[in-house]
């Protein structure tokens, strides 16, 4: 269970005790009764599924792929990267996860979105053929809208035509 | 295999409450601007042989019969009568066209004179043309405005035009009046009164907020429409001005809606998970291309703008995307890289007989079909820069030199393009249009950075 859900557990169980409060008591609440706090046995590390647990278990620069300027082909270096990715996943059956495609700014903005998609799925495409089920994977595209590199030239350009694999958004 | 689809459905699909939640509070709709049978106006030629950039107007101040207060203006339909002058002196001056002298700088003639032109008065003002106007307040709050150009020389009208307009759209009487100038003087169609939405940009490169936002051709009356919580892109207004069409990631995932500016809604352009990219609407209104892309591949689709199934036009293996239409709604240049690049092409609004018209070694892309009909402009895609072409691709002519130029948008009557432009490094935007010979260049004031211009037709 991820902490976001555990939080809505907790709070839905905090208004349902509100609204029973509203009633009146028909007898005293037993008085409460000391109990003591558990102390957690396992030491805590970041969550699996988490983004941190996933970069931690890969390797940040394997969450990456790259492609050249209007390409969206996955080489031998992208398969590898995928590879481990595959293995983390393969690890992990119940982690859901995105692909996100990106574009460098060389490039109009409705082309760069569908090229932005290509490239997700192209890496999506990859994963499921060495066996990730694709109803685990999510892809989403944004063009040339979310640099990671700002400079104008062809080195930041290189580092922003990529589609990344990220397990929270 | 349809198991897995479904599932991924399931996986994108958000909640349609999410749907609203970039919206800002809906904005209220134009009133109805209503043109008035003047008499007859004498329609002798006008006699200024010379270069219209030099054509000199006089546009004094409008005149009232009676200062009113008016909810156009708190200081009455007086000084609502020189703002009027100033506004139709702006539009001129602005785009370019001929050399027009304001009210600030003018005499102001009387109520009486409208219609009777005290001549000695703007002899003598080295002014070929002289413009004269007046406003009145009704009794139901609506205001008359009239308009009428004389030709300096001949001593004679040579067009006069009257329209009853809300308060609230006076400024739109000031651009129809320019516009009947404008078309008396050239011979082309009118262009002013018409509005434009775009995005509207703020924040870093890496952190851009993206909001919707329109504004009149001019750049008055601006207003937001979504919040910038959300990223929006590539807005498009339909026909009649009632709806805009543009991409949001409300939701999380890049998806066309249809906003109803009336009623503040807005609806998924087609019940699908798929992402969909560049609504264009035919010039009918009819109907509202889209670009979905499933598993990848990206195809041009159709859908009555009523609603119902959408009709795909397109199944070649790459990008197919955006089309506009021609004026007669028979044919759609869109953009494919079907042949390894983005390049141009024609087909017919059914999706039959796909043709490439552009060859010129560039990349072609964002193709816009003219209102006229007979030029296409398009982004090369290659340099960066506006082009246009015939609409066989032929007579290529690059009107911009900027580091990035792109999004050609044509005005009402085809003779001014707007686009916008990307500074190097920086990131920032703007807009600017340039006219179709490639003269007059300049940028459009905007609040903020802005980008993906969008003009529409003239307002009915």
């Amino acid at each position: 269970m991820n902490t976001r859900a555990a939080t809505g557990l907790m709070l839905a169980s905090t208004i349902a005790l509100a609204a029973c409060q509203k009633k009146a008591p028909e007898e005293l609440p037993p008085p409460p009764v000391e109990t003591a706090t558990p102390t957690p046995t396992a030491p805590t590390g970041p969550a699996v599924g988490s983004q941190t647990h996933f970069v931690e278990a890969v390797g940040q620069a394997n969450t990456v792929v790259y492609f050249d300027t209007d390409r969206f082909n996955i080489d031998t270096e992208d398969q590898t990267k995928l590879q481990r990715q595959a293995q983390y996943f393969s690890q992990y059956p119940q982690v859901t996860f995105t692909i996100e495609g990106h574009a460098d700014e060389r490039g109009t903005r409705d082309y760069n979105l569908a090229l932005g998609e290509r490239r997700a799925n192209a890496a999506k495409n990859y994963l499921v053929s060495i066996g990730i089920p694709a109803n685990r994977i999510r892809t989403v595209s944004y063009g040339k809208e979310r640099p990671v590199a700002l400079g104008s030239n062809e080195a930041a350009w290189a580092q922003n035509r990529r589609a990344a694999t990220v397990t929270i958004n | 295999m349809k198991y897995v689809l479904i599932a991924a459905a399931a996986l994108v699909a958000a909640p349609l409450a999410a749907q609203n939640q970039d919206l800002g509070q809906p904005i209220p709709e134009g009133g109805e601007v209503e043109t008035i049978e003047e008499s007859e106006g004498l329609s002798g030629s006008v006699s200024f042989e010379g270069n219209l950039d030099d054509l000199g107007i006089a546009i004094p101040g409008f005149a009232t019969d009676r200062d009113v207060a008016t909810p156009a203006s708190s200081s009455g339909t007086a000084a609502l009568g020189k703002e009027l002058a100033r506004v139709i002196t702006a539009d001129l001056r602005n785009n370019g066209l001929f050399k027009p002298t304001g009210p600030d700088a003018l005499p102001q003639p009387s109520f009486g004179e409208i219609t009777s032109p005290n001549w000695p008065t703007w002899s003598n003002r080295g002014a070929e043309m002289l413009v004269h106007g007046y406003v009145r307040g009704r009794g139901d709050d609506r205001l008359t405005v009239g308009c009428y150009l004389y030709d300096m020389a001949l001593q004679q009208e040579l067009v006069r035009e009257g329209w009853v307009v809300p308060p609230a759209d006076w400024r739109r009487a000031a651009h129809k009046c320019a516009d009947l100038i404008y078309s008396r003087l050239t011979g082309e169609s009118p262009f002013f009164d018409s509005r434009i939405a775009y995005i509207a940009e703020t924040g870093p490169k890496d952190n851009r907020s993206k909001r919707l936002a329109i504004m009149d051709s001019d750049g008055a009356n601006h207003r937001f429409i979504t919040t910038g919580r959300s990223t929006a892109l590539t807005p498009r207004y339909s026909p009649d001005y009632k709806k805009l069409s543009y991409l949001s990631y409300v939701d999380g995932n890049p998806r066309i809606y249809v906003y109803d500016i009336g009623t503040g809604r807005q609806t998924l352009v087609t019940q699908s998970a798929n992402p969909t990219f560049a609504p264009r609407w035919s010039p009918d209104g009819r109907w509202l291309l889209y670009s979905m892309a499933v598993n990848g591949n990206t195809d041009i689709y159709r859908v009555s703008s009523s609603g119902g199934e959408p009709v795909r036009l397109t199944d070649t293996p790459g990008i197919d995307i955006g089309g506009s239409y021609s004026p007669d709604g028979g044919r759609i240049v869109f953009e494919s890289d079907r042949s390894g690049a983005q390049q141009c092409y024609v087909m017919n609004a059914d999706g039959s007989n796909q043709r490439r018209i552009s060859f010129g070694g560039s990349r072609c892309a964002t193709p816009e079909w003219s209102p006229r009909g007979d030029q296409i402009a398009f982004t090369n895609a290659s340099s960066f820069n506006i082009s246009v072409m015939t609409p066989s691709g032929g007579n290529v002519r690059t009107l911009t030199s900027g580091w990035q130029d792109e999004a050609p948008t044509w005005a009402p009557n085809g003779r001014i393009i707007q686009f916008f432009r990307t500074e190097r490094n920086s990131g920032k935007t703007s807009l600017w249009q340039v006219d179709l010979t490639g003269d007059n260049l300049r940028r459009l004031p905007t609040p903020v950075d802005a980008s993906d211009p969008a003009w529409g037709p003239i307002l009915p």
